[in-house]
């Protein structure tokens, strides 16, 4: 047992072990186990509604699980608040589902938040240091003092996955960074956030409905239904895994177990 | 547990009759049990360091300098017609020399501190929190978390404090402008004589009448700051939700205005 603050170098960046979270009678999380190696890039899939923001939301300490273990460079993160929880986040980055931009800062503050509110870096550095994450994800300079509001959806991903490398995390979650994106812009993103990961050689932990985003950025897939991972492996064999669920939703077919058993359950 | 008796004696109706008013109850409970917690939070990050300048100046401009129209406009006019009010009333018995007095002491114990209040609840409560519940739903609260900033560090202490603050100098130049508004009507249409009536002003105006007042405001800017905030930072479910957050925040902040404002009357003035 790890005490809990024990850190074993050999441990995975990330482990979950047993997770469950339910809303009332919503039992969204049944069971949760997922380890994943530092350098890592795995990938969720999963359909709409399964869970796989809330099981996000769950390692950020944003949702508490009502069970179960999350382990962090093999520290236990359940239950942390206050400045135990901020340290572990301090090794995170998070692009969220709909970007999340402070719609009261200008984009630059945005991408440079966590410098200089988490780390006190001066608001000069910041903006340089926020300067050259805007280059890497392609948006130009004078897009740094716009509002959110003023750029369109694909650029607010950008700027949103801009804010979520800025402090150069260990470990960066990518919850739907394709969806709503032209196939163009969505595969400029994909190769962004291969690109960056690989820079920052920071474990990924991505989530999508997009097979071809998820065959291009994941090492390894795993699939999300009823609230237990029922495949994981490599990313290369996810079109023919042999698992019916498996293959249903990555062929994007309207007949098959996943849409029988919903039936079933309705009638 | 709970669900499977309510499944099983649903025939009975008394039994749910008890589990209906269980559950009210229950929810009540967990509503003040969230509410202690939030002002318990609130109240140790807005006395504890680290403090954010910026933000604090940005509210405290909010609050204050763009407040101060509505104010002074209120206390203007609620000086006037209680000099009008107060002169034709006293008129009755021959009192009609208390009017400077009446219209300096009901405003800074009274009218300057609960006008103000309302408006500024209106105005500032129902902004907080329309702003905090769309970053709420917007999941802004939840990025700002994992960014190491604390929320409560960084959205509900700066308006804690500037609202504590604030409202008491608004207050304050209310009480004058509003003297002032009784002043303009006493003089021109009661005919007082400019010097008798501000001699009269100052005459019986004691410090606590003032200084009352001030305290009320100080509570008052406490409590439409923590309403905005808690019921913003709670708000849930879209636009609809952050719509019933800022309803909810002007009603109860306004409630409470009035209720507190009789209670530090009565612990200031009641013998
Ligand atoms: N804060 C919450 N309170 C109550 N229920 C919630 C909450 N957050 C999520 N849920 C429920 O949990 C389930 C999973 O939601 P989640 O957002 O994780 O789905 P998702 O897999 O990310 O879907 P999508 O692909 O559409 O984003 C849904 O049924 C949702 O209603
Ligand atoms: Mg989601």
């Amino acid at each position: 047992m790890n005490g809990p603050n024990a850190s074993d170098p050999d441990a995975p960046k990330l482990r979950l072990r047993d997770v469950r979270k339910r809303f009332g009678a919503n039992v969204v999380l049944d069971g949760i186990g997922l380890d994943i190696a530092a350098g890592e890039s795995m990938v969720v899939i999963g359909g709409s509604g399964t869970g796989k923001s809330v099981l996000l939301k769950c390692v950020l300490g944003l949702l508490r699980p009502d069970s179960g273990s999350i382990e962090v460079d093999g520290a236990e993160t359940v239950g942390l608040t206050g400045r135990a929880r901020d340290r572990v986040n301090a090794h995170i980055g998070m692009l969220f589902q709909g970007a999340a931009l402070f719609d009261s800062l200008p984009v630059w503050e945005n991408v440079a938040f966590g410098l200089i509110q988490g780390r006190q870096t001066s608001r000069f550095a910041a903006r340089a240091r926020a300067m050259d994450c805007l280059d890497q994800v392609g948006l130009r300079r004078r897009v740094a003092d716009l509002y959110p509001a003023e750029l369109s959806g694909g650029m607010q991903k950008r700027v949103g996955l801009a804010r979520a490398i800025a402090a150069q995390p260990d470990i960066v979650f990518f919850d739907e960074p394709t969806t709503g994106l032209d196939p163009i812009m969505a595969d400029v993103i994909n190769d962004l956030i291969v690109a960056t990961t690989k820079e920052l050689g920071a474990t990924a932990l991505s989530i999508t409905h997009d097979m071809a985003s998820a065959t291009k950025i994941g090492d390894r897939i795993a699939m999300l239904y009823k609230g237990r991972l029922i495949w994981v492996g490599a990313a290369k064999e996810v079109f023919d895994s042999g698992n019916a669920h498996v293959d249903q939703f990555v062929h994007g077919r309207a007949d098959g177990p996943i849409t029988e058993e919903a039936e079933a359950q309705a009638g | 547990m709970g669900g499977e008796r309510g499944r099983g004696r649903k025939g009975q109706d008394g039994v749910n009759f008890l589990a209906i008013v269980g559950r009210v109850f229950l929810a009540f409970v967990l509503q003040v049990g969230r509410f202690s917690i939030f002002t318990g939070r609130a109240v140790s990050h807005m006395v504890r360091p680290p403090f954010y300048p910026r933000l604090i100046a940005r509210q405290m401009v909010e609050i204050g300098y763009y407040s101060l129209p509505v104010v002074g406009l209120t206390t203007l006019f609620s000086g006037m017609v209680l000099a009008l009010q107060s002169h034709t009333g006293f008129a009755r018995f021959s009192a009609e020399g208390a009017v400077a007095t009446v219209v300096v002491i009901s405003l800074t114990r009274e009218l300057g501190p609960v006008l103000a209040g309302l408006m500024v609840a209106g105005r500032i409560g129902a902004a907080m929190a329309a702003e905090i519940g769309t970053m709420r739903v917007t999941e802004q609260i939840d990025a700002l978390s994992t960014l190491s900033t604390n929320p409560f560090k960084y959205l509900v202490a700066p308006r804690l404090i500037a609202g504590v603050t604030m409202l008491p100098l608004l207050v304050l130049v209310g009480d004058i402008i509003g003297v002032f508004g009784g002043y303009v009507i006493g003089t021109t249409k009661l005919g007082f004589n400019p010097a008798t009536y501000i001699a009269r002003t100052a005459e019986f105006l004691q410090v606590l009448d003032v200084v009352s007042g001030l305290i009320k405001a100080a509570v008052f800017g406490f409590v439409i700051a923590l309403m905005g905030c808690y019921h913003g930072y709670h708000s849930r479910g879209g636009a609809q939700g952050v719509g019933a957050a800022t309803t909810n925040a002007v009603v109860s902040a306004s409630i409470l205005i009035l209720i507190l404002n009789y209670m530090i009357t009565e612990l200031f003035f009641a013998q």
